[in-house]
């Protein structure tokens, strides 16, 4: 049975979380660390890859892995270097909603095009959080933030879609609500030998909230009512995508084996 | 089964009240009081009534909470 002493004692470096209260970054490391704690696999085959935002504090200072915090926008990159050059590895990249889509959005689809076999957990609350709250790529029609304070004008980007066409092994969304399915898609996208992709829809009570006029706990009870597996567009949740293609690095391996012969 | 304790670390806690919103049996209230940093954490209100479930621990956000079994 994990309990919150043994996750404390075993697996987060330093506490309290800088994270605001109500945040949903503490419930996705809670999640992750008891994904990792059920799959028991050794921390040392564990890497976290992590780039600029809110959600990048989740592996960065928190996680007690090897972690590297990277540029704005580029944790897929520097985890694709990191798996082809030691491919026994299992790296996670965690990112934000504006890091993986707004400033990476290319590499996020040039991964999930070459299945490198990595992990990417993309925290989605709606906007950029960190730097004050301004629209992001998947910030919905006609919801107000800092920069768009009479609504959104543009739509919103449904990334799991995007990330399934792109090619991907593995696409799952969850909300910060279903947390047991959360675990255990994390479980699954971790030992998956592709590209695996998980969407967390997260509260943001500082600006989102803020803004729609919510506080945390509403916005738990909006994710319970209002994501489903049987609704429509970005509302879905569940897995997408879950298929075995070959790899990137077992290519390469196997493209190197008969280049030397 | 039953709960010996519940051990809620009054510091770690921002005050965010989920824990006291997921338990399904209210065992969980909000303090009159505030912690060090002036936030009210949670405070048992029922021990006798926990059926530990763990959903406390599994979406507090601060690891502040834990659930001591018989």
């Amino acid at each position: 049975m994990i309990t919150a002493r043994y996750i404390k004692e075993n697996y987060v470096r330093r506490l309290p979380s800088a994270f605001c209260p109500g945040c949903g970054d503490g419930q996705i490391l809670n999640a992750i660390i008891r994904a990792i704690d059920h799959l028991k696999i050794d921390r040392k085959d564990i890497a976290a890859v992590s780039g600029i935002g809110c959600s990048a504090w989740i592996p960065s200072p928190y996680l007690r892995v090897d972690s590297l915090h990277t540029t704005h926008g580029r944790p897929i990159a520097f985890a694709t270097g990191l798996k082809v050059a030691n491919p026994r590895l299992k790296v996670i990249v965690v990112s934000g909603d504006g890091d993986a889509t707004g400033i990476g959005g290319n590499h996020l689809l040039h991964a999930a095009r070459s299945n490198v076999g990595i992990t990417v957990i993309m925290v989605n609350n709606g906007l950029y959080a960190m730097t004050g709250g301004q629209v992001a790529p998947t910030t919905p029609h006609e919801a107000k933030t800092t920069t768009t304070p009479y609504g959104n004008p543009a739509f919103s980007l449904d990334v799991s879609r995007v990330v399934a066409a792109a090619g991907a092994s593995y696409v799952a969304r969850w909300t910060t609500w279903h947390m047991n399915q959360l675990i255990r898609s994390i479980e699954k996208a971790i030992m998956k030998k592709g590209f695996s992709f998980i969407e967390v829809l997260s509260q943001c009570p500082t600006y989102e909230g803020r803004m729609l006029n919510m506080d945390h706990i509403e916005m738990l009870e909006w994710f319970r009512k209002n994501f489903r597996e049987d609704a429509e567009g970005i509302y879905k949740i569940g897995e997408f995508v879950d298929i075995e293609k070959p790899e990137l690095t077992e290519e390469l391996e196997k493209m190197i084996e008969r280049v030397r012969r | 089964m039953k709960a010996k304790d519940i051990v809620i670390d009054r510091n770690l806690c921002k005050g965010c009240s989920i824990c006291v919103h997921v338990c399904p049996k209210k065992t969980l209230g909000i303090s009159r009081e505030v912690n060090e940093y002036g936030l009210f954490y949670p405070e048992v209100v029922d021990l006798g009534s926990c059926i530990v479930c763990r959903l406390c621990e599994l979406y507090c956000p601060d690891f502040a909470i834990e659930v001591v079994q018989e």
